[in-house]
């Protein structure tokens, strides 16, 4: 028996017929992160300690059959920019490298309540500001798939770790395809929920408009799990939804014959690998043998997307990385400082990489008066375009289908000199974000041995048919199953 | 020589006085916290990930505010981030509002140094969070973050101000209303209520707005009026000399009583306002702001016209009881329990009481004397039981006792009754003449105005109890047949 390929249904039945115990479980993984994570180094931390605790209470609970989950027993990873209590969170940044939180993030807390084993938290692109895992500031991160390869991110170590199988699932975040785009390179299943579904409270916010933690696992049936238990309305979070929280595994077998997918055609143009288009239009076809009916749709402004996301990013994220300023919590550089001014400077030199500073200036210069209403007032205008793309597209189909990403994962080094290169390997991702819509990305095959993602969009708060979807194709596919031979 | 017109501005900062916070259910009564940063939580000290949640009650407080200064109530609200750095403000940027703050377009009316009616209008009401307190010592800070994010509530007026004196009414004005809706205590000394003063001056007739500057954090009536009176002055003779006003921000050195540069205009930040992503746009059902305006109590002038015609007091006499609410509902408490007039509680309570209240810098909230023995005691002055005098003397009495005290029997313990036996007080008026026969004598050469001070002689052997007309009878009497 392979624990690390057990899907968490099949751990979840394993433990609670007794086959096998938490804590037994939560060791093989421990050891097996241990053993290979340092080839592929998608664990920024290992929280050994905290995991055999709380899976010593889950074989309790287990033991006196209350209050069990599918999760109760479950090792998870928790992308590091969501906060967990006495385990520190870095957001992969030197800033917070030694910064530990003082309380729980609801999803740590709705995951601890449900009764989840915390493994360790998963490396990033430093604070979700990358789409390659390349700009964490602590260590790269490999594709299990080919260590020469990136992971994707900004949550690679979330994904890498999934599918190196060094936990049952993993906790990404997604501001512009850092759940799916990961996913894709991994040939892990992941889902960006619809934008206020699940709360982001204890999130360390990048981009507090499009932030969305997802699950990522090995199917889309766990998918459903985990996101059942993270979901829903958080007082905490006034920008979640109030509405209730489906049960998203109920109508997973329920056919999909009759439905439409609508195919954007923006999407399908020059710059996608022959490889990546090769197994999306195999994709369509199984559609198509499952009675969908394919649609041609259009997305009019995505040439737009790109241009808005980033500046909306720049600007929020430029706000939002204000209070790391060396005063109350992680790196306090303040040698030879002669005011506070200088700490702040300091501070932040060292502290952030470039692509923060990057970041942080163009945001800073995007909301500075006078050039306010060109850019940041214009990409909030067009992120209403964008929106209304998505609503009217999706009021003729019940769900789009695309690439995850133009190509399959690429070598390590390839794009770090050259960040706008880097910023297009999110061209199919990115616009969901500023509309606020769902979506679910899936293995769809693979090109040169490499895994090749594809995802699926759906209307907002609909992410139950972007289950049932999902779960068909993955009911008559294998790729899923698929796990990689880790080299040396 | 030019003659100059003052234009003053006032933007006014009040905390509201909720329960908990802004934006967590941190208490918000910092004054009373234990120990620096105990009143704190990880939304308040800006920890990484955590997000605000309004605070119902500093809307509706907000709301109450802004429909009291005759404002329209905005039903769409957002908040802004305002970004800047500094070491009170955790997050690197302060949740505000910016274009579509929750009151607008009010206006206040105002007696200005002429005593004559003016209108001031209030451009915005809005709502932003406390930033945290610094202590400042020799080489390092201390940040306190029990006050941050405390709700505060900015009153930006138009510049619409002539005088200093027409500020200082606003001010008070501001201030009282604030203290009647039960929002702001009004305390400036701890800084829940704070003022800022834009100020610019003009040839008088012109009606150019001319470079202003803005003095910050003034933390009393006499801060502001010092503080705008001074910099009228300098920004004069700026011009007299040929020179120009430059736009900045100003302190208050009240120990020197000048103004100091803080900030020039090329150094003025950029707040870099943009939407609060954390926070949905807020919207106010018309139903609940017409709840709101339900709520409204009779306000400081409305007060003061019931005063004048209900007590038939004088404009002045009724604005010194409506100025706080505590002490014109005491008026009317003890009006209502006593047999005097109206006007006669009223000169009771400006006279002897707020002479007792001045003298030993107590307010009405320490003053323990019920309205119901206030009464009493008055109404045995009324009716001659006691003299003016006495009652005085009883009054302090009782403001003294901290208790409730019964006025009569005070009188018994200090024999204070009024006397109107006649043998009594001849008898008196017997020994004082017979020991001053001096004054006697002038009195019988023509000099009547001795009859003050032999009364007081009287006053003072009969240790006032003597009814004063029947002695100054008396004593008329006794000394006319001394002519004889």
């Amino acid at each position: 028996m392979q624990l690390h390929t057990l899907t968490l249904r099949e751990a979840s039945e394993m433990l609670a017929t007794k086959q096998i115990s938490s804590v037994e479980l939560t060791q093989a993984t421990l050891q097996r992160a241990h053993e290979i994570d340092p080839k592929i180094q998608s664990y920024v931390t290992l929280a050994d300690d905290v995991a055999l605790e709380q899976a010593k209470q889950a074989d309790e609970r287990i033991a006196k059959g209350k209050d069990l989950t599918p999760l109760t027993g479950i090792p998870f990873a928790m992308k590091d920019a969501i906060s967990t209590r006495g385990v520190r969170t870095t957001c992969s940044s030197k800033i917070l490298e030694n910064y530990v939180p003082q309380y729980n993030a609801t999803v740590t807390q709705k995951l601890a309540d449900a009764g989840a084993v915390l493994i360790g938290k998963t490396n990033m692109d430093e604070f979700g500001m990358g789409s390659s895992c390349e700009n964490s500031a602590l260590f790269k991160t490999r594709n299990p798939w080919n260590l020469e390869r990136v992971p994707g991110g900004s949550s690679g170590g979330a994904a890498a770790s999934m599918a190196a199988g060094l936990c049952n699932f993993s906790i990404g975040e997604d501001t512009g395809g850092s759940v799916r785009m990961p996913a894709g390179f991994c040939n892990v299943t992941g889902i960006k929920p619809t934008y206020g579904r699940v709360s982001r409270y204890g999130l360390i916010s990048l981009v507090s408009s499009f932030d969305c933690i997802g699950p990522m696992t090995r199917d889309v049936y766990d998918c459903a799990t985990v996101l059942e238990t993270i979901a829903g309305h958080d007082p905490q979070d006034s920008t979640t939804f109030n509405s209730p929280v489906p049960q998203y595994n109920q109508n997973l077998n329920k056919t999909v014959k009759g439905m439409t997918i609508g195919i954007p055609k923006e999407y399908f143009v020059s710059g996608m690998d022959a490889g990546v288009e090769n197994a999306i239009q195999q994709a369509i076809r199984t559609y198509e043998k499952l009675g969908m009916k394919i649609q041609e749709v259009s997305l009019p402004h995505t040439q737009y997307a790109l241009p808005v996301y980033y500046l909306l990013l720049f600007a929020e994220a430029s706000s939002n990385l204000a209070r790391f300023d060396g005063t109350r919590f992680g790196l306090s550089a303040s040698e030879n400082a002669k005011d506070v001014i200088d700490i702040y400077l300091q501070t932040r030199h060292e502290g952030f990489g470039d692509e923060v500073k990057r970041r942080i200036m163009l945001g800073a210069y995007a909301l500075s008066a006078g050039y306010y209403d060109a850019y940041y007032l214009k990409a909030q205008k067009v992120r209403t375009l964008l929106r209304r793309d998505f609503e009217l597209a999706l009021s003729s189909v019940d769900i789009l289908l695309a690439p995850t990403s133009p190509t399959t994962a690429f070598k390590l080094g390839e794009k770090t000199n050259n960040p706008l290169e880097m910023y297009l390997s999110d061209i199919y991702v990115v616009a969901t974000n500023p509309a606020g819509v769902p979506a679910l990305a899936l293995p769809a095959g693979f090109s040169n041995n490499m895994p090749v993602g594809m995802q699926l969009i759906g209307k907002h708060l609909d992410e139950q048919t972007l289950f049932q979807v999902g779960h068909a194709y993955q009911q008559v596919t294998d790729w899923h199953k698929q796990n990689p031979v880790i080299g040396d | 020589m030019t003659q100059y017109e003052p234009v003053i501005g006032l933007e006014i900062h009040a905390e509201l006085q909720t329960r908990s916070k802004m934006f967590c259910s941190c208490s918000a009564d910092y004054s009373n916290a234990p120990e620096p940063n105990t009143f704190i939580c990880p939304v308040c000290t800006g920890l990484p990930g955590a997000m605000p949640v309004l605070n119902k009650k500093a809307i509706e407080q907000a709301t109450l505010v802004g429909l009291s200064l005759n404002c329209s109530i905005n039903e769409f609200n957002t908040f802004a981030r305002k970004n800047y750095f500094y070491p009170d403000l955790p997050k690197g940027y302060q949740i505000s509002q910016y274009d579509l703050p929750i009151a607008s377009k009010g206006w206040l009316d105002i007696l200005d140094d002429t005593d004559s009616p003016m209108r001031v209008v209030v451009r915005r009401v809005h709502l932003e969070e406390d930033t945290a307190k610094l202590a400042h010592e020799k080489n390092y800070a201390l940040v306190d973050f029990n006050r941050a994010g405390v709700p505060l509530l900015e009153i930006v007026s138009e510049p619409d101000m002539r005088t200093v004196e027409a500020a200082l009414s606003y001010a008070t004005k501001i201030r009282a209303i604030l203290r009647y809706l039960g929002v702001n205590s009004g305390d400036m000394e701890k800084g829940i209520l704070r003022f800022e003063a834009n100020v610019s001056v003009r040839p008088r007739g012109s009606s150019e707005l001319r470079t202003r500057t803005e003095i910050k954090n003034l933390n009393s009536f006499r801060a502001l009026t010092r503080a705008s009176a001074y910099e009228i002055e300098r920004q004069i003779k700026v011009y007299e000399n040929g020179g120009e006003v430059v736009q900045e921000t100003l302190g208050w050195d009240e120990a020197h009583g000048v103004t100091i540069s803080q900030r020039g205009k090329e150094d003025a930040h950029d707040y870099r306002y943009f939407p609060e992503p954390d926070l949905p746009p807020l919207q106010l059902d018309r139903n609940w702001i017409n709840s709101i305006k339900n709520q409204l109590p009779e306000l400081p002038d409305a007060k003061n016209r019931r005063f004048m015609e209900q007590y038939e007091l004088k404009r002045r006499e009724a604005s010194l009881l409506t100025a706080e609410k505590s002490l014109a509902d005491y008026f009317e408490e003890v009006v209502s329990k006593s047999k005097s007039s109206a006007k006669t509680v009223h000169s009771w309570l400006t006279g002897e009481f707020m002479r007792y209240m001045n003298d030993s810098g107590q307010t009405l909230e320490d003053i323990t004397l019920s309205a119901a023995q206030f009464a009493q005691l008055i109404d045995m002055v009324t009716d001659k039981s006691i003299s003016g005098n006495s009652g005085k003397v009883v009054l302090n009495e009782m403001l003294n006792a901290k208790r409730n005290c019964d006025p009569s029997q005070i009188v018994k313990e200090k024999n204070l009754a009024q006397v109107s036996d006649t043998g009594f007080i001849q008898e008196a008026i017997e020994k004082i003449l017979s020991d001053n026969p001096r004054e006697v004598e002038q009195f019988l050469a023509g000099k009547e105005t001795i009859v003050q001070w032999l009364m007081g002689q009287v006053a003072r052997a009969t240790k006032g109890k003597a009814d004063p007309n029947i002695a100054k009878d008396l004593l008329v009497k006794t000394l006319e047949a001394r002519r004889k």
